[in-house]
This record gives C-alpha cells, sequence and structure tokens, in this order.
C-alpha cells in the first residue's frame, strides 16, 4: 500500500492510539467475561446449597411426573376425544379472558405510552407520574391482583380480566413507550403546523407509523396472556385453569384429563403463534415490493 | 475473466434482467447506466450472488459461480466486493472495525464475534484508510462521519477483502457533487493502481464518460450498449434512458465542471442571441 495523503507521519500515532484502544477493550472485555463467569459459578453453588435436595441427585427425576401423566393418559387413550370436547366450552372462556384483557390492555397501554413519551406528550410535567403508573401496573403479579378481586367481586372470569388487563397496560404502555421514542416527529409537526389537536396529531400522525409495531407486541402479549388466564383459573378464575387444577392435584386417574387439557392448550397456542406470525409478516412486508434495480 | 451468460432474473411476472451477456477479458473500468428500474442493481446482485439468477451462467475465470452454494459461495463473496448505495456499514460500530469487516470470511466466527482480529489486520486497515484519506476518522463510529467519508470506509471494506472485482451500485447516488468527486475518484485509483475490475452503476451519463474505459446500457433488464465511452453520444443516451429531445446531458450532471460549463455555454447562446 502506497501512502498518498501529506499526513503520513500521523499514521503510526493512529496505528498506535487504535492499537491501545483496541488493547484496552480487551483487557476489560476479559476482565467482565472472568467476572461474569466466576458469579455465575458462585450464584450456582449458593442456590444449589440452599436447595432440600441437590440439583445432581435430583435433575434425573425431571421427567418423572410427565412420565405418570403420560403412560396413564395413553392407558385411557380412548376416552381423549370426549375429553377433549368436554374441555372446549373452558378453552373458550380463557381464550375470551385472554382477548378482552388484551384489547382492553393494548388501548390503555397506548394512552400510557403516549402520555409518557418525550416529544408527544401534552403535559411534559407529568410523564414521570405516568412512568410509574404504567411501572406499578408491570410490577404488581396479576395473580395478587387477581386474588384481591374475587375476594372483592367473587370467583369468575371478570376478576382475571380485570387483572390481566391491569398487567398488560403496564407492560405494553413500556414497550409502547419505546416504539414511539423511535417514531419521527416530523409528522406530528406537520400536522401541529395545521392547528391540529393531541388527539388528532397522536392518532393521525404517530398511530400510523408504529401501527404495525402495536399491533405485532400486542399479538405477543395475547399468547402471553392466554397463558396467564390458564394460571389465574387455579385461583379460581374460571377457564381451562380451573379444570387442569382438578384434574392435576386430586391425581386419582384423572390424569387423562390432565393430558387433554395440556394438549388443548398447546394446540391454542400453536394455532395463535401461526397466526400472529402470518399478521405481523404481512404487516412488515405487506408494502415491500419485491423487485427492485 | 468475467463472463455473463444470457443472465435473466425474474421477480413474478416482471423481468428485471432479460438475457444479459456481458465479457470482460481484462480488468477494466466498467459503468453501467439506465434510467432506474432498468436491471443495473439486480445484475449487480445477482453477479454477487446476494440474489440468485433465474437463467444463464456467471463464469469467473472460466468457474461457473451461478450456483454455488454455502461455502463455495461465500468465498466467491469474499473475491468479488460490493459497495452500497447507502454504504450499509454497521453503523454503532468503529470505522476500523467496520473495514475489518472485510475479511469476515477467512475468520473464525467466534473470534469475530468478540472483535478478535490479528494486529496485522489492524494495521493493514489502518493503511487502507490513509490510502484513502480517511485515517484520522480510525477510531470514530461509521455513523458519525459524512456521508462521503462512510463510503470511502464502505470502499476500505472492499479493499479490505483484497477482491478481484469490485462491483459499486450506485455508489455517489446519495452524496453531494464534491464527496461524489471523492468517491468516484477513489475507485478509479483503486483500479489504475491495483489493476482490479471495477464495475458501477451510475445514474450520470457524464460521471461513467469521465471515469469509466467501457460504458454498458440497459433499458428494460436488457443490454442495449456496450462501447467506450467517445461512442456514447447523446443520441445513444436518449435511446437509453428513453427520452425525447429535449434530454440533454448538462441538465443531468452532477459534476461541478460541468456546472462551469454549463454556465458559459448558456452566456456563449445570450451572447449570440445579443
Amino acid at each position: 500500500m502506497t501512502d498518498l495523503t501529506a499526513g503520513s507521519q500521523s499514521v503510526a500515532q493512529i496505528r498506535d492510539n487504535y492499537t491501545a484502544l483496541t488493547q484496552r477493550k480487551r483487557v476489560y472485555g476479559g476482565i467482565l467475561l472472568i467476572l461474569f463467569v466466576s458469579l455465575m459459578v458462585a450464584g450456582f453453588r449458593t442456590a444449589d446449597a440452599r436447595n432440600a435436595g441437590s440439583f445432581v441427585d435430583g435433575w434425573h427425576r425431571v421427567l418423572d411426573y410427565p412420565n405418570e401423566v403420560l403412560s396413564e393418559a395413553w392407558e385411557k387413550v380412548a376416552e381423549l376425544p370426549a375429553h377433549l370436547v368436554t374441555f372446549f366450552p373452558a378453552l373458550i372462556e380463557t381464550l375470551n379472558i385472554a382477548a378482552a384483557s388484551t384489547l382492553i390492555g393494548t388501548v390503555a397501554g397506548t394512552f400510557l405510552s403516549l402520555l409518557a413519551t418525550r416529544g408527544m406528550a401534552p403535559w411534559p410535567v407529568m410523564i414521570p407520574l405516568f412512568r410509574r403508573i404504567s411501572d406499578i401496573c408491570r410490577a404488581i403479579p396479576e395473580i395478587v391482583i387477581a386474588l384481591v378481586l374475587i375476594f372483592i367481586l367473587g370467583g369468575g372470569p371478570v376478576p382475571a380480566m380485570i387483572a390481566i388487563a391491569i398487567h398488560t397496560a403496564g407492560a405494553l404502555g413500556k414497550l409502547f413507550s419505546e416504539v414511539n421514542e423511535n417514531a419521527s416527529l416530523k409528522p406530528v409537526e406537520g400536522l401541529e403546523s395545521v392547528g391540529a389537536t393531541w388527539g388528532q396529531k397522536m392518532y393521525l400522525g404517530v398511530i400510523p407509523q408504529v401501527g404495525p409495531n402495536y399491533v405485532s407486541y400486542a399479538l405477543l402479549r395475547f399468547e402471553i396472556n392466554i397463558r396467564a388466564s390458564a394460571i389465574l383459573g387455579f385461583v379460581g378464575a374460571g377457564g381451562i385453569g380451573y379444570e387442569l387444577r382438578n384434574a392435576m392435584s386430586w391425581g386419582q386417574g384423572r390424569y387423562d384429563e390432565a393430558a387433554a387439557i395440556f394438549i388443548l392448550l398447546f394446540l391454542t397456542i400453536v394455532i395463535v403463534d401461526q397466526l400472529s406470525g402470518i399478521l405481523r409478516d404481512r404487516l412488515t412486508h405487506g408494502t415491500e415490493k419485491g423487485a427492485t434495480a | 475473466m468475467l463472463r455473463i451468460d444470457k443472465l435473466t432474473k425474474r421477480f413474478g411476472d416482471n423481468v428485471a434482467v432479460d438475457t444479459a451477456t456481458l465479457d470482460v477479458d481484462k480488468p477494466c473500468m466498467i459503468g453501467i447506466i439506465g434510467r432506474s428500474g432498468a436491471g443495473k442493481s439486480t445484475l449487480l446482485r445477482m453477479i454477487n450472488r446476494l440474489s440468485d439468477a433465474s437463467e444463464g451462467r456467471i463464469l469467473f475465470k472460466d468457474r461457473d459461480v451461478t450456483n454455488l452454494t454455502g461455502k463455495a459461495k461465500r468465498a466467491w463473496q469474499a473475491d468479488c466486493a460490493m459497495i452500497f448505495q447507502q454504504f450499509n456499514l454497521v453503523p454503532r460500530m468503529d470505522v476500523v472495525s467496520n473495514v475489518l469487516h472485510g475479511t469476515l470470511n477467512h475468520r473464525a466466527a467466534f473470534a469475530t464475534m468478540f472483535n478478535l482480529f490479528p494486529m496485522a489486520d489492524i494495521h493493514r486497515a489502518i493503511d487502507i484508510l490513509d490510502r484513502l484519506g480517511i485515517a484520522e476518522h480510525a477510531p470514530k463510529r461509521a455513523e458519525a462521519l459524512s456521508g462521503g467519508q462512510q463510503q470511502r470506509v464502505a470502499i476500505a471494506r472492499a479493499l479490505m477483502q483484497d477482491p478481484k472485482i469490485i462491483l459499486a451500485d450506485e455508489p455517489i447516488a446519495s452524496l453531494d457533487p464534491m464527496n461524489a468527486q471523492t468517491v468516484m475518484e477513489a475507485l478509479r485509483r483503486i483500479h489504475e493502481e491495483d489493476g482490479r475490475t471495477v464495475i458501477a452503476n451510475l445514474h450520470t451519463l457524464d460521471t461513467a464518460r469521465r471515469y469509466c474505459d467501457r460504458v454498458v446500457g440497459m433499458r428494460d433488464g436488457r443490454i442495449v450498449f456496450d462501447g467506450l465511452p467517445e461512442q456514447l453520444t447523446t443520441g445513444v443516451a436518449r435511446e437509453i434512458y428513453g427520452a425525447d429531445a429535449t434530454f440533454s446531458e448538462a441538465a443531468t450532471s452532477t459534476e461541478i465542471e460541468t456546472l462551469d460549463a454549463t454556465i458559459r455555454a448558456e452566456r456563449m447562446e445570450a451572447k449570440a442571441h445579443v
């Protein structure tokens, strides 16, 4: 390589500086790696010591319970289709809880996120307040909210729905506001210049930009909420979780029912995942044309 | 050396490149011109194997590279550097790291993920940057550089590959005239000093005429002109661009020199009227 520029004597300097920079980075990286590995090893040892049994002695028994469930279900495989039909209404209830809570949570999360994003919030002073609100919604486990609400409102799907909606609003509020931060404010400024209200600016200037991302996150949340509403059934919120608890915990020859419920849940998650995958794909790549030249 | 034989690319019903045939027998600098949508980018992308050809063959030194897969394909891509209109650098990484990406094909994946490159490579990268006149920006993030500087980083990455061919897809289309000139001069110098073949898609005629030994014109996916820059008359250009008599070369120019020429010509005209 020939040196063609006049300032070629500084190349040696640039080299040295960059070499020093690289070496410093490598040393830091190495130290961090050593620290990380030693912390992991130490942490694992502590956790293992505090366990009732040892991980080393116990890990091979992990499959014992699924084995029992499967072998019992296999013996009564003929009854499985009937069980699937029996529990289908409960599955629909669970799905309804998930869908309604996702819808309410998405709307609430949208407002929370718009109110908590710099440059978009109508009252910038209140941004920390709305941030904390969404933190709180996210921080309280939905099972706690559900238990309190069941105590007040009695058992059933409504407390579960409210509990999941609150958690969803907090989680999506956070995710949406991150999406908002990446949206361009230029269209918003354009709409402001024609005298639009805050609602008009947000709905017409921001939502079209962030819409596909919102939908994508909301669909992901829907998948999570199906599982959450199934779990809430354990504490008496109805749906397929309630049936699953009965089938699982009594354990007196009802493992075939548990297996049927697991199959239903698994199929639902797969179907929802596939559907949302297709939808997301269409949203993100729908406008793209194949040919470029 | 490089032979393209009846290369065709279809996107559904659209034919982006239609039986293109091109023969490059010795290292030279080729400019491909044509209006947008003529298939210029698709042609270069097929040569680099970023997209697959529908029909036809690409031969390099009598070796068919059209249907290479896996390791052999990546090795060909390392030999055939590509420069993009939007630079396609990793914006958050420093300039030298971006240049070092040119060696990825020869390095173990694990080491490169921790940014561990041999010191000799780092020094070579800085030398290449110095050759392109941007060595002082070595430790900066790529996104902190101007467009013209970023494009030179991209050229440095291409040089780091030590390629047999350099493909440049509209390398100056998003640059201002001054930066465009620097970048084109860099490409020309690489061709002259290293004897590497450079194939560049260009969107202005005068750039092609000024820097290239050979000009290829494409229209609607077909190669409609292949010859010396001198043979590229206004009539031929109108045919390539599908333009009518109002088309003039100066009107599409981004060269600084042309500006003076145009003004001078206009003044002459004005004087003639007086």
